[in-house]
């Protein structure tokens, strides 16, 4: 606890230094409201929870976190531009939804429409097996689905998400053929898999972090590995180049004016910076990002052809 | 799980919030609207200054007081207060209409704690091996699950099946309004983009249930509900009597309402449904179901209560939230740093096992509580005069509508299917059908996909859908309750030549 402190002071010293650094004072001097577009507990919660208590204890100011569901968030994304523009209204953003979901049909917005400014984190994608499969090893799975093509089973979250981009890209590379099983929410994925309904999931680092010793990970999809799971190997060691997962981070309505967009993207920013908010997410098993306004351009724009990439090769998008 | 868990949660700070939540979450509860889930949700930041046990002993007294709530409007206003007293409503507003309005409350106040327990009971005693039970639930048990569920408009609709089973298939028809739950195709939004969003359980039942009601109260000279002449003692004491005689129900549909609770898919409303259900099928001759019957509303209130216990088996053993209320409670645990998990249990226990005696002591705050508030919204609700009662309950319902995700376009949808609903209700279509194919049409449409998908690459989609135990089982249960009406029909009509024909 009183190391927890001597960090929160410290940071609080750095950010009021950043804050008259820049003049910009008097940013934030009300709460702000940060529209999840997604029910109360998932892990666009969480993680906006995580945020939570680490933006009042910086600027003095509440967070509050309210709910907009809908529609895989496109109802809470097509009402975002016609929100107060004044900076004390954010919403979250996921990826790949706000890419995929224009591109398949009209759902009211288009993917340039979000004005996101910041990306802090992102859930890998990895490959979650019960602690009992016979799959030991990667390897053991792409024999598998080569012998008997299609018949490997693998749950996942949603139609057309993080996890099926994944399983599409992961069978193209191993040259495999394996099924994939959509379910409501990485909940209802995780129970499958552990319910031996399906033969493996396609989930997330946070899925290998709740499950402990539940569950074996048998890749990860990040550039190196995850510090809470030393032993699991990165895809890019076994020779696939997949490294990616769901992204999550926050936008503004388009007509905030710059300076305020700019001040957002300090802020949340300066949270990402801390380490006991790093620490935080890195023992849930996410992975921390930081894309802030000036970055955020290119960035989206790679991700958004990898995406287009993989759904128009999948047929998803006619 | 010692002595020295049970003289955790007696501290005083621990008293004074599982009373708290207890009032806090009745009261909300009792607001077509506000559901248990937002109830939690709401006070969450709350809870992060506060000790790990003390925050899930203030989140799950407001749950279970939220579920218990939800059965005053069930009962009064004919409008369940949350998804999970739907069922409260079959009988509850027939017993409130011919003035015994007070003697339901009470009983689902008895009902609410004697599930309560046996889901808390089932909770310290019996978690672990009992969450194997969610994992014993796949697709297809899903899939069987609901129809079982759906069976229930058969029996519902006495008499009247063909327009029941068509209430069952617009139900149906209407929750595959927007994106697809699992296959993210949009659906019968005829180019209207507020329609994504789909139509809302909570906004459809406040709209379905309560609209009608409003209509009536208007349309109607009489008052809301008849009223006794004469001062009458306290009817605590018939209910408990009633209460005591059905305690075999109460036993059965706490037992269920707990396994019900532990499966992820399922929930508050489908407990109270099958156990319902199963109170009907099991039900004496001379007592008719629908028309009044305290047994129906000891089957719903008592399962809805036992899934909070139930559902927090999987939340705790498995990390993985029983109901929707649990997945915002184990979000707020992963914040506090509290990882759940077998471990939780056998070496971080001491928070779980200080959180259920806290769980215990809110279900048993529930019983002076939940009677006290319940005698007062009973008198209320039927002293206030109509011109005060149409408005408020009129504006709650938009408001109500409006919270569950701030939209407009909810409350047009509510206003829309209430008025739909009282035009069907005119030509014999009851509400519930409708509900019951919204609630269940979901899970029955992702089981039967998901079960189809997984039989069809295996090469064995027979033995998929009709070859595992659980599935059998269901099955068997569902032609029972499909059959066993016609047989009593039979035998009733032998008997009695005309039989009244209810259909709500």
């Amino acid at each position: 606890m009183l190391k927890l402190k001597s960090v929160k002071t410290f940071v609080i010293a750095s950010a009021v230094s950043l804050a008259a650094a820049t003049g910009a004072l008097a940013f934030p001097d009300k709460s702000i409201e940060y529209i999840i577009p997604f029910g109360p507990g998932g892990e666009s919660d969480i993680s906006a929870r995580f945020q939570q208590p680490f933006f009042k204890d910086k600027f003095g100011q509440d967070l509050v976190v309210s709910y907009k569901p809908g529609g895989g968030g496109a109802v809470g994304w097509a009402q975002l531009n016609s929100m107060t523009a004044d900076g004390y209204t954010i919403m979250g953003v996921n990826l790949p939804h706000i890419v995929i979901q224009p591109a398949q049909k009209d759902v009211g917005y288009t993917t340039d429409d979000i004005t996101t400014f910041y990306m802090f984190h992102y859930t890998p994608d990895a490959i979650v097996v019960t602690a009992d499969s016979p799959y030991q090893s990667l390897d053991d799975l792409i024999a598998d689905a080569k012998a008997n093509p299609g018949s490997v089973t693998m749950s996942g979250s949603g139609k057309a998400t993080a996890n099926h981009l994944a399983q599409i890209r992961f069978d193209k590379m191993a040259d495999i053929k394996t099924t994939y099983v959509p379910f409501k929410g990485t909940g209802a994925s995780t129970t499958a898999n552990l319910g031996k309904q399906v033969k493996a999931q396609w989930g997330y680092t946070t899925v290998g972090a709740a499950q402990g010793d539940a569950v074996r990970m048998l890749a990860v999809a990040m550039e190196e590995r995850h510090p809470l799971f030393p032993d699991v190997p990165t895809f890019k060691e076994l020779g696939f180049d997949m490294v990616g997962g769901a992204y999550r981070g926050m936008a503004a309505p388009k007509d905030t004016p710059a300076e305020m967009i700019k001040a957002l993207s300090d802020a949340f920013g300066a949270i990402n910076a801390d380490e006991a908010f790093r620490k935080q997410m890195l023992d849930g098993g996410f992975a921390l990002l930081d894309v802030d306004s000036a970055g955020m351009a290119d960035f989206m724009k790679a991700r958004k052809d990898e995406y287009i990439q993989a759904a128009t090769e999948a047929g998803l998008l006619n | 799980m010692g002595f020295e868990h049970l003289a955790n949660a007696l501290t005083l700070t621990n008293l004074a919030l599982a009373l708290f939540g207890v009032v806090a979450g009745t009261v909300i509860g009792s607001i077509p609207g506000l559901s248990a889930t937002m109830a939690v949700a709401v006070l969450v930041p709350i809870t992060f200054s506060m000790a790990p046990a003390s925050a899930l002993i203030l989140l799950g007294a407001i749950y279970t007081g939220a579920i218990y709530g939800g059965a005053y409007s069930a009962i009064l206003l004919n409008t369940p207060g949350t998804p999970s007293a739907i069922g409260t409503t079959f009988d509850g507003y027939p017993m409130a209409k011919r003035g015994d309005g007070d003697l339901a409350v009470a009983i689902a106040c008895y009902a609410s704690v004697f599930g309560g327990m046996i889901g808390a009971l089932a909770l310290l005693l019996l978690a672990p091996p009992l969450s194997s039970v969610a994992l014993a639930f796949g697709p297809v048990e899903y899939l069987w699950l609901s129809i079982f569920g759906l069976s229930l408009i058969a029996s519902l609709s006495t008499g009247n099946v063909l327009k029941g089973l068509a209430g069952g298939a617009l139900g149906m028809l209407l929750s595959c309004v927007g994106v697809a739950e699992i296959s993210a195709d949009i659906r019968l939004t005829f180019g209207v983009s507020t329609m994504i969003g789909g139509i809302e359980v909570v906004g459809a039942l406040i709209g379905l249930y309560c609209i009608p009601v409003l209509i009536d109260l208007v349309a109607t000279p009489e008052r809301h509900l008849k009223v006794e002449q004469g001062v009458r003692a306290v009817r605590f004491r018939e209910a408990a009597l009633i209460a005591w005689r059905s305690r075999l129900n109460l036993l059965r549909s706490s037992v269920i309402g707990t396994v019900i609770g532990i499966l992820p898919g399922a929930g508050g409303s489908v407990a109270g449904l099958v156990a319902y259900s199963e109170a009907k099928r099991t039900a004496r001759p001379d007592q008719k179901f629908g028309d009044g019957e305290p047994d129906g509303i000891m089957a719903t209130e008592s399962a809805n209560n036992a899934t909070v216990g139930g559902g927090f088996i999987p939340t705790l053993v498995l990390g993985i939230p029983g109901t929707p209320p649990d997945a915002v409670i184990l979000g707020a645990l992963l914040v506090q740093g509290v990882r759940t998990g077998p471990t939780l249990f056998d070496g971080g226990g001491s928070i779980v096992y200080t959180f259920i005696f806290g769980l215990f002591i809110a279900t048993i705050l529930m019983l002076p509580t939940g009677l006290l508030i319940g005698r007062y919204a009973y008198k209320t609700i039927v002293t206030i005069p109509k011109t005060i009662l149409v408005p408020a309950v009129g504006f709650m319902t938009i408001i109500g509508t409006f919270a569950i995700r701030n939209s407009i376009s909810d409350v047009i949808i509510m206003i829309v299917l209430g008025s739909v609903g009282w035009v069907l209700s005119r030509f014999g279509f009851a509400a519930s059908p409708i509900v019951l194919g919204l609630i269940l049409g979901p899970i029955a449409e992702q089981g039967f996909v998901q079960a189809w998908i997984i039989g069809d690459a295996t090469g064995n989609l027979t033995g998929m859908f009709f070859g595992r135990p659980i599935s059998l089982a269901i099955i068997a249960f569902t032609i029972l309750s499909l059959v066993y009406p016609i047989i009593q029909g039979r035998r009733a009509k032998r008997i009695l030549a005309t039989q009244a024909n209810s259909n709500d």
